[in-house]
């Protein structure tokens, strides 16, 4: 064990982080509005949508990540003419654009169905509480079932950010230099594989803990009502005198 | 006919025309359209037929029992009024308002969703399990409705729910969360809940029900003090204690029909059916 | 060139890869089959870890599955064929041999594979473990059985039964994992398909193929698994 080696090997793999903080962001922000369409679509009860997006979760969830990102950033190539006649080459031939598009579509799927689990869980008899009171529309979605179902969804989702993380790792391979693109060129350089692994892999570790701490801490701070009461309010204590 | 008594300011939501009657136990309206008017309502469940024309008449003031043994279809009844379920014949008029239904290939629905929630707007109902919800303190569950479905400006709203949560005695829990309170309190939480939107008409289904037995003591008077206000309430229960004391009319659900119905005195002083004198006697 | 159809490319015919990726297909199977199996055995050793009352043994049992699940699985493909290549020829180069020795990538993607496999199974065990009912284990110990007759007899037939589903999960992770083994030159679907794709110039059709015989395992892998659950579960009450 080099720790000068090491120590060097963790700068320089630390260029890498900015990059899989992108990707993973990005496509998760991206995946997750898709998913809420996707989800929606699964629960709307009118059979064509729920039908496309069965098979989209399907197709998505059932067949490797890389053959996803392979389908795009080399597939695609095989319809350039057309695209290039569309404009769209520019997008479709930079490896960070596939990638996000690939890691979106993919976590879509997955994100769809914590989503529609989530809205699943919302207890019947307070959204039938609401619609007692008036509510019916977006209104009774915003107000009670969508915070509802945030709160039973988070847990899941955030297993589903950590996955999406370590996912960014795939887009090494079509050239992007995130933290496991750069471990893999200095492998191939200095041929000291275990090293650059430990190195590599706490990266990934830190950065694991990092998010699911945060995570933790919004699920703290958005369930309250799950918590064990506070004791009595002093101020109100002198006022029942 | 002197006014029935107005407690205070914020307590101004008595019927107009409430009349003190002779027992002095709740006011009668002298008004000519009836609060609630339900007509022949009839509702399947699949093959079974749960309510075979059931049809019943409040007049603003009226607090009105509605008793049967489960299945009995009273609940069922209660639900079509403000229509967390749609009848699948039958008319339901709120203040002589009729709610428009269509038929549609899932069977009846709501011909107007805004006339439905505009309805259930001036219609409170209190659940048997009560139905706060669990993400919202018990402030923000009283205001929720009057703000975001009356519009009504918030300030005034937090002014009136606070007032509301003092009357039913948990004004002390209003920042906490219904989980924190016991089952008595969350079910004075909904009550003042269904207050805070300025109800013409109460609905409660089975309100107790789901109570320990220490604490239906405690709902059951603040129900009754609502009563001596004047609000016309129609009350799905078990309790027989309030049918007679309280109410001023008791029905009887019978598999879907109305077998039973009048003044306490009479009905349960001289029963006529004897399904209905031996759920008395079983309920005693 | 002329242009091939589709259906001659991936076909069986002189210019069709048909045989070449269903043998690359058969290849995914076997790979994924062994490091199946290999995360069953280290799964199964870390659960009993994980359960056992050793506190060093649960620490060390939960340091790994924490940092196998928390870790991208190309690290630890990298890993292992890397590093595994680079220990054999410094141990190679001990008795005089020259140059690179390159481990298979079967064996390292196999291992890599188990390895991680073997964390989320050993979760999948766990919680398996501790559905099954006290009561039963307590009735095996009070008529005398020994510690490996009551985990043979009693308990190994039930955690199976309750890991099912979860085994099931596992699987379909470790298909998928069986694609990144490409990099390291193994020529399982992916790689198969990439050789044809480069060759034929026609990228689309391939992956497209590739993922559509992905579908398929994952298809009739779940088929299986459902059979294999409500087999399983012949004689026992769901809670409806």
């Amino acid at each position: 064990m080099d720790l000068a080696f090491m120590w060097s090997t963790f700068l320089q793999l630390l260029s890498g982080v900015p990059l899989t903080l992108n990707l993973s962001f990005t496509s998760v922000a991206f995946g997750a509005v898709f998913a809420m369409i996707l989800a929606l679509m699964r629960m709307s009860g009118v059979r064509v949508p729920d039908v496309i997006a069965r098979g989209y979760v399907f197709v998505f969830r059932g067949t490797p990540l890389l053959v996803q990102i392979f389908l795009i950033y080399y597939g695609l190539g095989q319809f350039r003419p057309t695209l290039q006649e569309w404009g769209l080459w520019g997008f479709f031939r930079e490896p960070y654009w596939c990638a996000v598009l690939a890691l979106t579509l993919n976590t879509a799927a997955y994100a769809s169905e914590i989503i529609r689990g989530g809205l699943q869980a919302v207890p019947h008899q307070q959204v039938e509480a609401a619609r007692a009171c008036g509510m019916s529309g977006f209104l009774l979605f915003r107000r009670i079932v969508f915070p509802i179902a945030v709160r039973q969804a988070l847990p899941a989702y955030g297993s589903e950010i950590i996955l999406m993380v370590k996912a960014t790792s795939l887009a090494s391979i079509i050239t992007m230099m995130e933290v496991t693109g750069l471990a893999a060129k200095l492998i191939s350089q200095t041929f000291r594989a275990i090293e650059i692994f430990v190195v590599a892999g706490a990266i990934y570790l830190i950065l694991n803990f990092v998010i699911t701490r945060i995570i933790m801490a919004i699920e703290w701070w958005l369930s309250p009502h799950l918590r064990r009461p506070p004791s009595v309010e002093p101020k109100l204590e002198a006022a029942h005198v | 006919m002197s006014e029935a008594a107005i407690p205070s300011a914020a307590m101004s939501q008595v019927a107009p025309n409430a009349a003190l009657s002779r027992t002095g136990a709740h006011p009668v309206s002298t008004a000519t359209t009836p609060a609630v008017s339900v007509h022949n309502l009839r509702k399947s469940f699949g093959p079974l037929e749960v309510l075979k024309g059931v049809s019943l008449e409040a007049r603003e003031g009226d607090v009105i029992s509605i008793l049967g043994a489960s299945g009995s279809g009273k609940s069922t009844m209660l639900r079509c009024i403000n229509m967390l379920e749609v009848p699948d014949s039958g008319e339901v008029k709120i203040g002589g308002e009729a709610i428009r239904l269509k038929q549609t290939r899932r069977g009846m629905e709501p011909a107007d969703q805004s006339q439905v929630d505009r309805i259930r707007s001036r219609v409170a109902m209190v659940f048997q399990s009560f139905n706060l919800w669990s993400h919202m303190t018990i402030l923000e569950n009283v205001i929720e409705a009057p703000v975001h479905v009356q519009k009504r400006p918030k300030a005034e709203c937090v002014a009136e729910a606070e007032a509301l949560l003092e009357k039913v005695g948990i004004v002390d829990k209003r920042n906490q969360y219904p989980s924190h309170l016991s089952g008595g309190q969350q079910q004075r939480a909904a009550i003042a809940r269904a207050l805070a939107m300025r109800p013409q008409v109460m609905l409660f289904d089975e309100p107790t029900s789901a109570l320990d037995p220490e604490l239906v003591g405690e709902v059951l008077r603040v129900m009754r003090s609502l009563a001596e206000e004047g609000r016309t309430m129609l009350v799905v229960t078990h309790e027989m204690g309030f049918a007679r004391d309280v109410s001023n009319r008791v029905m009887f659900l019978h598999k879907g029909v109305v077998e039973e119905e009048g003044a306490p005195a009479e009905v349960f002083g001289a029963p006529k059916s004897e399904r209905f004198k031996q759920f008395i006697s079983s309920h005693r | 060139m002329q242009q091939l159809s589709y259906f001659e490319l991936v076909g069986f015919g002189p210019n069709g890869w048909g045989w070449a990726l269903l043998t690359a297909t058969a290849m995914t199977l076997a790979v994924a089959l062994c490091g199946f199996l290999v995360g069953s055995v280290v799964g199964t050793l870390v659960a009993w870890a994980k359960l056992s009352r050793n506190i060093a043994a649960r620490w060390l049992a939960d340091g790994y599955t924490t940092v196998l699940r928390g870790i991208p699985d190309l690290l630890v493909i990298y890993l292992f064929y890397f590093g595994g290549s680079a220990a054999l020829s410094a141990i190679g180069s001990l008795f005089g041999a020259e140059g690179f020795i390159g481990v298979p990538a079967f064996v390292t993607g196999a291992l890599a594979i188990g390895i991680v496999s073997g964390a989320y199974q050993a979760e999948v065990f766990r919680g398996a473990y501790q559905v099954v009912s006290r009561g039963e284990i307590e009735a095996a110990r009070s008529v005398g059985m020994h510690r490996w007759l009551m985990f043979r007899r009693i308990i190994a037939p039930q955690v199976l039964r309750y890991a099912i589903p979860g085994l099931g999960n596992t699987w379909q992770l470790v298909l998928k994992e069986s694609a990144l083994i490409s990099v390291t030159g193994l020529v399982e679907l992916l790689r198969q398909s990439h050789i044809a794709a480069g060759s034929t110039r026609r990228p689309f059709d391939f992956y497209l193929t590739a993922g559509v015989l992905y579908l398929a395992i994952t298809w009739v892998s779940t088929y299986l698994f459902q059979r294999a659950e409500t087999h399983s579960m012949r004689g026992m009450r769901r809670a409806s």
